[in-house]
């Protein structure tokens, strides 16, 4: 954003440009010294540099040079470079896992980055996957990174999996859709899928498809009421949480790798950062009627995870219209005489909101239980109110629940929520 | 006869729909015959649900979505609904996240 200042847009250009320039020549730098690396007479497998690098883990007997020779062998795909992927490709990277493909098709926004810690202030605007490569070629300028920026789907993934024979896939995805077709990617090019997850303050962890272990239909052969399932972006989460668990990916993906024995399959771990607990749940073997990895699979290719499930592939909101045209007004029409009903949790309220709103939460209004109080402060305010929200979903139900219980008052709906509010009327409003 | 003392734990938001208390030690009332983890789960629609008992029983089940554990392992394992509870025994449901 250049804010109509001429001289933070010359700085910004300029800044930018010399980013390009030191990306360019740091490229050139790192092919010089891998060439340089590679004439090497004291070491059979490594070369000298990599000797170096790895001493640590090297020295580590389940390791060694078999172990490192293993992992520079490696390629693993992510999916998903946000608040696991950053840790997961991060410890990766620096162990010299060979070859790491980055899919997203997101870019880097600012709400991002206490959690997903590739990213900075400075690639703010650009593509995760190129953001990521850049500060993972920095730590490891040895290994090879695939950035793709697409979003993951039946026909990408299918690509993506048919044109590289990959050892682990990583999913650091955010919805249950992307959830459902990594796993039966995996099943059918028979690669383990080392399943991560976060919410709030809570983690799970399992690696699926892995030596006769349950994948991930075995356990939830069919998919969640889309209504009880909770994205970051709306219940929130810690930074530290997806961070372990996606270090954790890291370590098993590094266990695969080494074949190493322990790996989290046929069990899932839990995490719970609230009391700092952990479960370590044994589960179920592979079942012999699941749909994908069963005695007599039905599902043979992939197919369309959003049909299957009932919601899309990312963790956006999607927009409803329930109400007339009559009844919704765009934020910058707003008579600012009438009464705002701000219907978001309370919490989301405090963190702001209008001046001139009053907080009547939706879970409160579609409880039921305060019907008839709401109602009575509703009237009180006269003919008309405007009913407000982050995005313009909610208020739209709650206007829905609460007409039949006020024949006398007009309930309009702004439109777009505070999110168009803060894009039509006034960018200092936060958008969250 | 007296009644049967068992811990019930929630995890992963599905603590949310039980006054968001993740763990409950509770005292199933003496009945005829056995307690199944079919009669604890509508029991707990009965007694401890606070919302939406849509979100936690679907088909005389729990939903979709929802782990068992019995002792800390996986409620498959154990006979799902048929399981016979016994005293001190843990009864965890969790639900599974898909946030990343």
């Amino acid at each position: 954003m250049c804010d109509g200042d001429a001289k933070i847009c010359t700085l910004e250009e300029e800044i930018a440009e010399l980013r390009r320039l030191l990306r360019d020549k740091e490229e050139c730098l790192r092919a010089l010294k891998i060439e340089k690396t590679l004439r090497n007479k004291f070491s059979g497998d490594l070369d000298r540099d990599e000797v170096v690098r790895y001493s640590r883990q090297l020295l580590i007997p389940e390791v060694g040079v078999d172990g490192q020779v293993a992992l520079k062998k490696g390629k693993v795909l992510i999916i998903g470079i946000g608040g696991l992927g950053c840790p997961a490709s991060l410890y990766l990277a620096s162990a010299g896992v060979g070859e790491l493909t980055l899919v997203d098709n997101d870019v880097v926004e600012i709400s991002n980055l206490h959690r997903q810690v590739l990213h900075d202030e400075s690639t703010v605007g650009i593509p995760k996957v190129l953001s990521a490569c850049e500060k993972l070629k920095k730590i490891n300028p040895n290994i090879k990174l695939i950035p793709k920026q697409l979003h993951a789907n039946s026909e990408t993934v299918k690509l993506l999996l048919e044109e590289n024979q990959f050892d682990v896939v990583i999913d650091g995805s955010d919805n249950v859709a992307t959830r459902y077709l990594l796993n039966d990617a995996c099943v059918l090019n028979g690669v383990p899928l080392v399943s991560g997850s976060a919410l709030q303050f809570e983690g799970q962890l399992t690696v699926y498809n892995y030596k006769g272990g349950p994948c991930y239909r075995c356990l939830f052969p069919t998919p969640p009421p889309p209504e009880t399932v909770t994205s970051c972006g709306d219940g929130g989460v810690l930074g530290p949480v997806p961070g372990m668990i996606g270090v954790l990916q890291a370590l098993e993906t590094i266990k695969i790798l080494t074949k190493s024995e322990g790996v989290v399959a046929g069990r899932l771990m839990t995490f719970d950062g609230a009391d700092l607990t952990f479960r370590n749940i044994k589960l179920r073997p592979r079942s012999a009627t699941c749909a994908v990895c069963g005695d007599n699979p039905t599902v043979k290719e992939l197919i369309d995870y959003e049909q299957f499930c009932g919601s899309r592939a990312d963790d956006k909101v999607h927009n409803i219209s329930i109400l007339g045209a009559d009844e919704q007004i765009k934020p910058d029409k707003l008579d600012e005489r009438l009464l705002i009903v701000d219907v978001r949790p309370e919490l989301e309220y405090r963190m702001c909101h209008l001046p001139n709103s009053v907080n009547i939460p939706y879970s409160k209004i579609q409880s039921g239980k305060a019907l008839d109080a709401i109602a009575e402060s509703l009237n009180r305010n006269g003919q008309e109110v405007y009913v407000l929200c982050r995005r313009g979903n909610d208020s739209q139900r709650a206007i829905a629940a609460l007409k039949p219980h006020l024949p006398g008052v007009k309930l309009i709906n702004i439109k777009g929520g505070l999110h168009s509010y803060s894009k039509l009327v006034d960018d200092h409003f936060p958008v969250y | 006869m007296s009644g049967l003392n068992i811990t019930i734990e929630f995890g992963g938001g599905a603590e949310l729909l039980f006054g968001n208390k993740k763990k409950q030690e509770v005292i199933l009332p003496a009945k005829e015959g056995e307690w199944t983890l079919k009669d604890l789960i509508f029991w707990m629609k009965d007694n401890l649900l606070q919302e939406r008992p849509e979100l936690f029983i679907q088909d005389d089940s729990v939903r979709p979505g929802i782990l068992v554990l019995v002792n800390d392992a996986d409620w498959e394992l154990m006979d799902t609904v048929k399981y016979v509870l016994e005293a001190k025994d843990k009864i965890v449901f969790i639900s599974t996240l898909h946030g990343g």
